[in-house]
């Protein structure tokens, strides 16, 4: 994984330095609380219903037992113990003091981590697969041109005051693992027809109140120029983008209104000024990336040796058959596999983690996996590389410690966003309706048995729960002072991405869960031949769904 | 406006007189003046020793391209700290149009954000409501940047 150099080091000390003056100029009365707003949140401070939330950054997902090792230390002592993996492959904490916050902004520091620009109306931490590097299925690994993305938006002088929020995605495999369609720029790492590696650019896609796909804006971009056509794009957006309304702010409102004709134009007169300039990449620069996310040591194994000795263990244990077969997948590898470590475990919040759990991530990292951890947008902990013959014992540490739960993209392996209990902006809980969906379908056969499905809840329309995206989407909708839930049908995260389509009128809190069922027994009574919840959904349509749910 | 501005560095008195948007009289002495004043009285303010021009943040140096050599200092205003077009028109300036001049923040910005506006090609900053002396630290907070810009125009990994 990347470590930082002296330089890289330094930033980040003089970045808690500036945040922890700015900090005492306000406690000192010297700023506004309108002026310190956008300086915390660019330091990952929101403040939440009921106290402060601290978004740290993990950049494109990967970090290491140390790094663990230091957030449990910090949920302890400057917090209640727990921390939270959001959609952004970012962990949250709930509790901590406003005035501790350049502590432990310091104590991450050590440790090469940081709150950069994980909220504010900047350039976000840029995600992607969560298997990169590892993932069978992949082209190259997009990790490299992740980080050199990371150094260029850290601190973009022109880019920190944008009209909103900016997101940017990577994916490089086949299958895409990073919902690069719903970014404001989604990246994939192609190869043309003589080989050069390029990238194909989709522009506007986004959730949030105006669910939108992105917009290819060119098939491909030769690499060298990465960073000058992202500048190009973030300096239209800049000076056009709409800021008198906030939720017509994105990116997304403003390739709407020009047409991604008219917006490509734009760009492309930006980039003639740019293209070929300083900002071009080098090859020594890439190589040099790429140094830092070479392959471990892997050691020779025989594959299909181990594969027998895993069904053996299969057989033997079917417990250790189910997680085998649903949290487990294929590496590039010989004997090499990647583990998923389930945070969604009936009766704990999507997402969450105690500290003692996190020292246990980081000890299991250290014996299975060459001290190296992921965090997935799905909300769960991944180890990437680990060798086959050790699966059968890394299952049972999961077990212990409660990551065991074998249901990865099963309707259990919700995404959940922290809704009403925490998040100021929430029109209704999450939380408990994610609860009670899971306690509802704990029967493990009748969950394989419908196949996979992505639950997604968000609390409000800004769609941190990825609602419009997942098979079944949950929304929390306000209706004259209530909290009701909307129920939305056929949304996709995949490379055939699609939006959910509303079922109808919204439930109670109570009603949600006979309401999945419906829909559920809906499927199964639809379903042909092992089809999936969403093919049936896309042949079948809403109408069959909205009357066994509606009906009298 | 302040008496007392940073430019270039330092603490110097300022000369300029800023007129507001909607003024119509044009005093003598050195003046910026709003750009709706030049377009209406271009054959008046044309040539005239010390003149400025201030762009606000939804009329972008386009507006004046062809007119540059006219203008010994540019200001750009910040009706609000948060509207950030002011950082992408400093780097138009200086970048696409080679504007040489003074370029001078002007408006809601805060001392926080000196750091980044000199990256993005000002040189000048009214920086209202605070003190002088304790903002000129903020140029400081970082010893060396990432990216590309007016005052580094090679990024880091160029140069290293
Ligand atoms: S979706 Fe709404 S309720 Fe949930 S975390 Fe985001 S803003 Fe808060």
């Amino acid at each position: 994984m990347y470590i930082y150099n002296q330089y890289d080091q330094q930033l980040v000390d003089e970045r808690v330095a500036q945040y922890r003056g700015q900090t005492e100029r306000y406690l000192a009365g010297e700023i506004s609380d309108d002026q310190f707003l956008p300086l915390r949140l660019q330091n990952g401070l929101y403040i939440q219903r009921l106290a402060p939330m601290l978004r740290v950054a993990i950049p494109y997902g990967t970090f290491n037992s140390q790094q663990m090792r230091k957030l449990a230390h910090i949920s302890r002592h400057y917090d209640k113990g727990y921390g939270h993996f959001s959609t952004r492959q970012n962990i949250q904490l709930n509790w901590p003091q406003l005035e501790e916050v350049p502590d432990i902004l310091a104590e991450l520091a050590e440790v090469q981590m940081h709150a950069i620009q994980t909220s504010g109306n900047c350039i976000r931490n840029t995600t992607t697969d969560q298997f990169a590097g590892a993932a069978a299925d992949e082209l190259e690994d997009p990790r490299p041109y992740c980080e050199i993305v990371r150094k260029w938006s850290t601190f973009h002088p022109e880019f920190a005051f944008l009209p909103r929020k900016f997101k940017i995605a990577f994916c490089a495999s086949k299958a895409d693992r990073a919902a690069i369609q719903m970014h404001d720029i989604g990246i994939e790492v192609v190869h043309n027809a003589s080989g050069e590696t390029g990238f194909r650019i989709l522009v506007g896609g986004g959730l949030g109140r105006t669910p939108v796909i992105g917009t290819e804006i060119i098939e491909f971009l030769p690499k060298q120029h990465l960073i000058t056509y992202l500048e190009a794009i973030l300096r239209v957006y800049n000076q056009l983008g709409r800021r008198d309304n906030k939720y017509k702010a994105r990116i997304k409102i403003l390739v709407r209104a020009m047409g991604i004709d008219a917006f490509r134009d734009k760009v492309e007169q930006q980039w003639a000024l740019l293209k070929d300039g300083p900002s071009t990449l080098t090859e020594e620069e890439f190589e040099r990336s790429k140094s830092y996310f070479h392959s471990p040591e892997y050691i020779e194994v025989d594959d299909s040796d181990a594969d027998l000795k895993l069904q053996q263990q299969a057989l033997q244990d079917p417990g250790f058959g189910n997680w085998l077969k649903r949290n487990v997948d294929a590496h590039q590898a010989p004997g090499y596999a990647i583990v998923t470590l389930s945070l969604k475990t009936t009766g704990y919040a999507p997402g969450d983690i105690s500290d003692v759990q996190m020292e246990a991530v980081a000890d299991m990292a250290e014996q299975f996996s060459f001290g190296e951890i992921r965090a997935s947008h799905q909300q769960n902990l991944v180890l990437a590389h680990v060798r086959k013959e050790q699966l059968f014992a890394l299952w049972e540490q999961a077990k212990t410690f409660g990551f065991a739960t074998p249901n990865i993209n099963y309707l259990t392996d919700m995404i959940c966003c922290p809704g009403g209990d925490f998040c100021a902006l929430a029109n209704a809980k999450s939380l408990p309706v994610a609860d009670a969906i899971q306690r509802k379908f704990d029967d493990i056969d009748y969950m394989y048995d419908l196949g996979e499905i992505d639950l997604n809840i968000s609390g409000c329309m800004n769609a941190c729960g990825h609602h419009h995206i997942g098979h079944i989407g949950i929304l929390g909708v306000d209706k004259k002072g209530k909290e009701f839930y909307q129920i939305s049908l056929g949304g996709s995260q995949d490379r055939d991405a699609s939006l959910g389509k509303i079922l109808g009128p919204s439930f109670s809190q109570a009603e949600v869960p006979d309401v999945i069922e419906k829909i559920l027994n809906t499927y199964i009574s639809l379903r042909i031949d092992g089809e999936s919840f969403l093919d049936t959904y896309r042949r079948a349509g809403l109408a069959p769904y909205k009357e066994s749910v509606y009906a009298k | 406006m302040p008496s007392k501005i940073i430019k270039d560095g330092v603490i110097v008195d300022d000369q300029w007189l800023l007129l507001p948007q909607d003024t119509t009289d044009i005093p003598e002495g050195p003046i910026i003046v709003p750009l709706s004043l030049w377009e209406s009285k271009k054959d008046i303010l044309a040539g005239r020793e010390a003149l400025g021009v201030w762009l606000d943040s939804d009329e972008p140096p386009e507006h004046i391209a062809s007119a540059l050599e006219n203008f010994d200092l540019v200001a750009i205003n910040f009706p609000v700290f948060v509207d950030g077009r002011g950082f992408s028109y400093g780097r138009d300036l200086r970048e696409k149009y080679h504007y040489q001049g003074e370029v001078r923040a002007i408006g809601e910005f805060i001392r926080d954000q000196l750091f980044f506006l000199q990256r993005c090609g000002f040189n000048a900053y009214a920086l209202s409501g605070a003190e002088l002396e304790s903002a000129l630290d903020t140029f400081k907070d970082f010893s060396d940047s990432y990216q590309a810009a007016i005052d580094q125009p090679e990024p880091y990994f160029r140069r290293h």
